[in-house]
């Protein structure tokens, strides 16, 4: 077996070189590839490097730790390595706000701050395990995807009370827009675009915020940067590549549906 | 409309039978000549007619909220008219169970005297309500301050034992002991400062800037070492204010801020200034720092953070202090406040 490699994302340098130092004396034989400090730097950085194993800080500039995760689960398996296995994923926390001792047995491990020698050994010796059976590996993006989705779904801290109104505005005026006349939120670099059937506003609210206050069996999330009304969803295709489309009745444009999310469209 | 809670109708009214039987003795024990049972009944019949129609004639009126009972005139003419209709009302009703008229001349001693008795009676019992539900409901507005007062403390010190910075901290720690136990120490020294000021920060009220510039310098040196190259920092104390008082660790949520909200989500982060100066009579703080600002125009509401230092500001020094937010976004953010010398 080649020697096993890891990429360590850490924004806090001395916690970075000390988890370089812990796995040094753990686990030997690993090389780690790359350090990093931020996640865009992260998913780059796997892509260009592909490391067997990731050390993903989830409290991170940038994009966080379990964003990076989702954004490399989006495009893998890179084009330079089309058969690539998806590689086994550790987070590293401060504080347990995602509950992460729910998956200690699954596919995604996770570490807590100050990390423990102990601690760390049992991780290693089950990514040892796991990088040495290859056929596992296979299904590992469909378990990590799944895990990720839950993470990603965890409440934020206090429940807000449902949006009935999208206050846009237009020149020198606010337009009331009736959620109910919503078909789609798309994220659009500084804005979120808000599409009806008959017209598009702009608005500031981040998605993320939004999406708090949206009713999830009226409103799906089906990418990073969209949401889409369900009833409004008048079918999903895939071109060749397997990548789904989502067509809104009343809407011409079409959505793409990100794999984190793709598991909503299944034939009954 | 008015909500009736009949719990509490039915203790009103086993109250106001509880008190008929009490008079009704007492008057048995003055006039034993008489049956008892002519008494009771009396006692009982009005008892209960005057509790019926001020208990729910009350809600017929607008109340105050302190003691449920009618504001103004309302409040007098209710025990009045409840009171002389309960009194006809239970005097026609024990004249019915006994067979016989009490209006008749013969009776006009006895009905004064009656009249009397209802009239001491009712009025005592009116007001033993009224008094009582008062006092629960000063009671349980008491119970209400106390309860949002520890939440709010509890609040604070969450905020400021933030677990994040906690056990992040105690990480970096736990590295330097291993490399450099100099510094590991030095950093040790800082956390227990800023711990100790954290959680003496609800006893004393206020403390000299200079000392708040220490406690800032503490927690920005522990945030130094995590950060590393990406934060840099600037305190600023001119000598001639290092003695003006100030409310403990009032800038500490705003620092923080700079860090979380400002210098944490940006990439190659940035650098934090805190100064303090004099200018026409009031003292001029400011932080700020080169962080990924915000748009001033959507930011959602204010924070604990900054409410915190707002709500104690107006707490100290009244009209008289002042604070202002900027924030330019992939700029930086800066808040200026400004408090009079003396509280």
């Amino acid at each position: 077996m080649t020697q096993p490699t890891a990429l360590i994302a850490e924004d806090e340098p001395l916690l970075a070189q000390a988890l370089q130092a812990e796995l040094a004396r753990a686990w030997p034989e690993l090389r780690i590839v790359a350090s990093v400090g931020d996640g865009a730097s992260a998913v780059q950085q796997t892509l260009a490097l592909l490391p067997d194993v990731l050390f993903f800080d989830i409290r991170m500039p940038g994009q966080s730790g379990l964003e990076a995760a989702a954004e490399l689960a989006e495009q893998w398996p890179p084009a330079s390595a089309p058969t690539r296995p998806f590689p086994a994923l550790v987070f590293v926390t401060a504080y347990d706000q995602y509950a992460v001792q729910a998956f200690e047995a699954q596919a995604v491990d996770y570490l807590l701050k100050p990390l423990q020698a102990a601690r760390l050994q049992k991780t290693v010796e089950k990514l040892a395990l796991a990088l040495a059976k290859p056929a596992q590996a296979a299904i590992n993006l469909e378990a990590t995807l799944d895990q990720l989705r839950g993470l990603l779904a965890s409440p934020s801290a206090a429940p807000r009370p449902p949006l009935r109104v999208i206050q846009a505005s237009v020149g020198n005026t606010i337009r009331m827009v009736p959620i109910d006349e919503v078909l789609c939120f798309e994220a659009a670099d500084k804005y979120v675009r808000v599409l009806t059937a008959e017209r598009e506003y702009l608005i500031r609210t981040p998605l993320k915020e939004l999406q708090e206050q949206l009713d999830t069996a009226v409103f799906w999330q089906i990418h990073r940067g969209t949401i889409v009304r369900t009833l409004a969803i008048d079918a999903v295709t895939r071109d060749e590549a397997g990548k789904a489309f989502v067509a809104l009745r009343g809407l011409k444009e079409k959505f793409v549906v990100s794999r984190l999310y793709a598991h909503l469209f299944k034939a009954m | 409309m008015m909500r009736i809670d009949w719990i509490d109708k039915l203790r009103h009214f086993l109250q106001t039978m509880a008190f008929s039987l009490t008079v009704s003795a007492v008057q048995y024990a003055f006039r034993p000549e008489r049956p008892y049972e002519v008494a009771m009944v009396y006692s009982l019949a009005i008892g209960f007619f005057i509790w019926a129609s001020i208990d729910f004639g009350r809600h017929l009126f607008p109340s105050t909220l302190e003691t449920g009972w009618p504001q103004g005139s309302a409040g007098v003419i209710l025990p009045i008219a409840g009171i002389t209709l309960g009194y006809t009302l239970g005097t026609l009703t024990s004249d019915s169970w006994f067979g016989w008229s009490s209006w008749g001349s013969q009776g006009l001693a006895e009905l004064r005297l009656s009249l009397l008795i209802t009239l001491v009676a009712g009025s005592s019992i009116t007001y033993y309500f009224y008094i009582r539900n008062k006092a629960a409901y000063l009671q349980a507005r008491m119970n209400e301050a106390r309860q949002h007062a520890n939440e709010a403390r509890l609040k604070l010190l969450e905020t400021q034992l933030e677990p994040h910075m906690l056990f992040n901290t105690l990480a970096n720690l736990r590295v330097l002991i291993g490399i450099d136990p100099q510094r590991a120490q030095d950093m040790l020294d800082r956390m227990v400062a800023y711990l100790r000021a954290t959680l003496d920060a609800s006893r004393a009220s206020s403390h000299p800037l200079e000392r708040e510039f220490d406690r800032l310098r503490d927690y920005l040196e522990l945030m130094a070492v995590r950060m590393g190259p990406r934060m840099r920092y600037t305190l600023d104390l001119p000598a001639d204010l290092a003695g003006v008082p100030i409310p403990t660790l009032l800038l500490q949520p705003l620092v923080e801020n700079s860090i979380k909200h400002g210098l944490e989500p940006k990439l190659e982060g940035g650098a934090i200034t805190v100064g303090a100066r004099l200018d026409g009579g009031l003292l001029r703080l400011e932080v700020s720092d080169t962080g990924v600002g915000f748009d001033t125009t959507t930011a959602r509401s204010d924070g604990f953070g900054l409410a915190q230092v707002q709500e104690r500001l107006a707490t100290a020094y009244g009209e008289r202090a002042g604070l202002q937010r900027q924030s330019i976004p992939g700029q930086g953010t800066s808040v200026h406040l400004s408090l009079p010398l003396a509280p």
